[in-house]
C-alpha cells in the first residue's frame, strides 16, 4: 500500500501553548488510521493543519504526492480530503438534500447540480439518511446531524475522510450502526482517519492507531500493540497506583 | 486573487452549467417564475402608457428603481449573508460615471449608463477581495467606509463639479426627442433593467454559484471545508450586484439631471434598501422586489400626507425592529411558512 497523506514534522503553537509538535504520520491507500489520545493532546489540531483550517508553524502535509501546505481549506477539499466535524456545522436552514449537493458539487470531481443529485442519493443511503432527505438540516436530532456530517462529506466522493469523533454523543444502538457505516466506508475504498474516544469502535475497526499525548506521538501500531503498550496506559490512567483500590476503565 | 482567477470562477459555473442535462438556460426559461418576472415588467412598461398617465410613471419608475437595488443587495444581505450597509455607494458612482460621460464627452445613454455599471462592478469587485475578508460588524462598517470615502473624494473631485455636483443641460435629451419623450425612454430603460435584476437573481438563485452563497450564507467555515472557493465567491457576488444598481443610477440621474455628492451617496437611502429586503423577505426573490415595492408606496403615501411627512425614516427604523423582532424572515417568510407550496411560484 502506498502513502495517500504523509505528515512530516508538523508544529503548532497558539501563544505559550504547543499544540502539536514534531508529529508524522501516514495514511495509506483505504486504511482505517485510529488517532487516539487524552483530551487536549492536540488530536483535533492536528485535523485543522490537514485540512487547511490553521497552516503549521513547521512541518509539511502531502496529500497524493503534492504539497498542501498552507493551502487554503476549499482547495484542499477539492483535492479530495473531506471532513466531518466533532460540533456538527450543518448549514441549518438547508434540506440534508441541499447540504449534501453543496459537499457533490465543490467536492474534487465539481460536479454540476444535477449530476451532484445522484452522487447525494447514494451518500445518504449508506449512511441511512434517505427517508430525511428533505427535512431540514437544522431539525436533525444529534444522531441525525452525525449522520448529516459523514453523508455530506462522502458526498464529496473523497479520497480520505477525516472523522471527528463521528461517535460520540451516540447511544449504543446507534453507535453499532455508525461503526457498520465507517467499515462499509472502507469497503468502498476511501482512506480514513479517525479521532475517537470510544475505544471499542477504535479497536474495531482500525488498522492501524496512533496515539498523542501532549502534542507529540506517544506511540503507533496496531489496535493491540498499543492497547498494551506501558506508556499508553500511563497517559491515559496515570501512574499505576500502588494500593491497587483505584479502579480501572 | 486576480481578476483573471475570478473570471475563471465564471468560466466554471458557465462550463458546470453546460453539462446540465438541459442547459441553464433551458432550466431557467421554463420556469413558472420566469414568466412571472418578465409579465411583471410587461406590466411596469405598459401601465402608464396606458392613458399617457405621467404621475403614475414617476411613481413606477421611483418603484423600479428600489426593487433594482433590493434585488441586488438582497445577492449580497440575503444569499451570501453579508450586510452591505453602504450598498447605494455603487448607484451613486454609477450615476455619477453615467453622467460625466454624456455631458462632458457626449456619450449616448445607453452606452454611458453601460460602460458605468461595468466600471462600478469591477471596481466592486476589487474592493470586495479587500473588504470581504471582515465578517460581521466589521464588513457593515467597512461598507459605510467605502461610501463615505468616494462621498468624500467626489465632493473634492473638480471634474464632477466638486460639492456643486453636475447639472445636464437639456441638450443632451435631444438625441432621445426632446426632454418629454428622453423622460419615457429612461423609464422603460429603468424597467428593462428592473426586469434584468429580478432575473439574475432568480438565475444565481438556482445556479451552482448561488448554491455555494447560500451556504456561505449558512456556515462560512463549514462551506470552506466542503469546497466553496468562499473568498472569490463573496468578491464575486459583490461585483455582480454592483452593475444593474451602477446601470439604474446613471439613468436616474440622467433622469432628473443633476447629480450632487450628498444625493448620490445617501447612506439612508443604503439603510431603506436594507429595511426593504428585510420587510419582504431575506434571501427571497420576490421578497425583496415585493418589500421594495410596498416600501416605495408607503413612503409615497407618508410623504404626501401632511402628518408624517418629516417621519419616513423614523417609520423605516421602526419598521426595521419590529421586522427583526417578530418576523426574521419578513413579508415572504411568513408566507412560505403558512403556504409551503407557494415556492413553487414565488422563488
Amino acid at each position: 500500500m502506498t502513502a495517500l497523506l504523509d505528515v512530516i514534522g508538523i508544529n503548532k503553537r497558539f501563544g505559550g501553548v504547543h499544540a502539536v509538535h514534531s508529529l508524522s504520520l501516514t495514511v495509506r491507500d483505504g486504511e482505517i488510521l485510529g488517532l487516539i489520545g487524552p483530551n487536549g493532546a492536540g488530536k483535533s489540531t492536528v485535523f485543522n493543519v490537514i485540512n487547511g483550517i490553521c497552516p503549521p508553524d513547521q512541518g509539511r502535509v502531502v496529500f497524493k504526492g503534492q504539497d498542501i501546505t498552507g493551502e487554503p481549506p476549499y482547495r484542499i477539499a477539492r483535492r479530495g480530503v473531506a471532513r466531518a466535524h466533532q460540533i456538527v456545522q450543518p448549514l441549518a436552514s438547508m434540506t440534508v438534500l441541499e447540504n449534501c449537493i453543496v459537499g457533490a458539487c465543490f467536492g474534487p470531481e465539481n460536479l454540476p447540480m444535477g449530476r451532484a443529485r445522484d452522487v447525494v442519493h447514494e451518500a445518504a443511503e449508506i449512511v441511512g439518511l434517505t427517508d430525511r432527505l428533505h427535512h431540514l438540516a437544522g431539525q436533525l436530532t444529534t444522531a441525525g446531524k452525525k449522520r448529516l456530517e459523514l453523508a455530506r462529506a462522502l458526498s464529496a466522493r473523497p479520497g480520505l475522510l477525516l472523522l471527528d469523533e463521528v461517535l460520540a454523543g451516540l447511544n449504543p444502538t446507534e453507535i453499532e450502526r455508525m461503526i457498520a457505516v465507517i467499515r462499509h466506508i472502507r469497503d468502498r475504498g476511501i482512506a480514513i482517519l479517525m479521532i475517537e474516544h470510544v475505544m471499542r469502535a477504535i479497536m474495531s475497526l482500525s488498522d492501524r492507531v496512533v496515539v498523542l499525548n501532549l502534542g507529540g506521538k506517544l506511540a503507533e501500531g496496531t489496535p493491540q500493540s498499543v492497547a498494551s503498550n506501558p506508556d499508553v496506559i500511563t497517559a491515559y490512567l496515570g501512574e499505576p497506583d500502588p494500593t491497587g483500590l483505584d479502579g480501572g476503565i | 486573487m486576480s481578476v483573471q482567477q475570478s473570471s475563471d470562477a465564471i468560466v466554471q459555473v458557465v462550463a458546470a452549467r453546460k453539462e446540465e442535462p438541459h442547459g441553464f438556460i433551458g432550466n431557467i426559461v421554463w420556469q413558472p417564475f420566469t414568466w412571472l418576472i418578465a409579465f411583471t415588467g410587461v406590466v411596469f412598461a405598459v401601465l402608464p402608457v396606458w392613458g399617457d398617465n405621467v404621475q403614475l410613471r414617476e411613481s413606477l419608475l421611483l418603484a423600479a428603481v428600489y426593487v433594482t437595488l433590493a434585488t441586488n443587495l438582497n445577492i449580497v444581505l440575503g444569499y451570501a449573508g453579508y450586510v452591505n450597509f453602504g450598498n447605494i455607494v455603487f448607484f451613486g458612482l454609477g450615476g455619477y460615471i453615467c453622467i460625466y460621460l454624456v455631458s462632458e464627452w457626449q456619450w449616448p445613454l445607453a452606452a454611458a449608463a453601460l460602460i458605468a455599471g461595468i466600471t462600478v462592478s469591477l471596481l466592486a469587485l476589487f474592493f470586495g477581495l479587500g473588504i470581504l475578508r471582515l465578517r460581521g460588524a466589521f464588513f457593515a462598517l467597512a461598507t459605510i467606509g467605502v461610501n463615505e470615502a468616494i462621498k468624500a473624494f467626489v465632493a473634492n473631485f473638480e471634474p464632477w463639479g466638486g460639492a456643486a455636483g453636475i447639472y445636464l443641460s437639456l441638450d443632451v435629451y435631444e438625441p432621445l426627442g426632446g426632454p418629454g419623450q428622453a423622460l419615457w425612454v429612461v423609464y422603460f430603460l429603468i424597467v428593462a433593467a428592473m426586469t434584468a435584476s429580478l432575473l439574475l437573481s432568480y438565475a444565481i438563485k438556482t445556479s451552482k454559484f448561488g448554491l455555494g452563497l447560500l451556504a456561505i450564507g449558512e456556515n462560512e467555515d463549514a462551506a470552506a471545508v466542503l469546497g466553496v472557493n468562499t473568498p472569490r465567491y463573496k468578491a464575486l457576488a459583490y461585483g455582480i450586484s454592483a452593475f444593474l444598481p451602477a446601470v439604474v443610477g446613471g439613468l436616474y440621474f440622467f433622469k432628473t439631471g443633476t447629480i450632487e455628492p450628498s444625493g448620490a451617496f445617501d447612506l439612508s437611502r443604503s439603510i431603506e434598501t436594507i429595511v426593504m429586503v428585510m420587510l419582504g423577505g431575506i434571501g427571497s426573490v420576490t421578497g425583496a422586489a415585493l418589500g421594495a415595492f410596498l416600501y416605495e408606496e408607503l413612503r409615497g403615501v407618508l410623504l404626501t400626507t401632511e402628518a408624517f411627512s418629516h417621519f419616513q425614516l423614523v417609520i423605516a427604523g421602526l419598521l426595521l425592529l419590529g421586522i427583526v423582532l417578530f418576523a426574521p424572515g419578513g413579508l415572504m417568510g411568513f408566507i412560505y411558512r403558512r403556504w409551503p407550496y407557494v415556492r413553487w411560484l414565488l422563488q
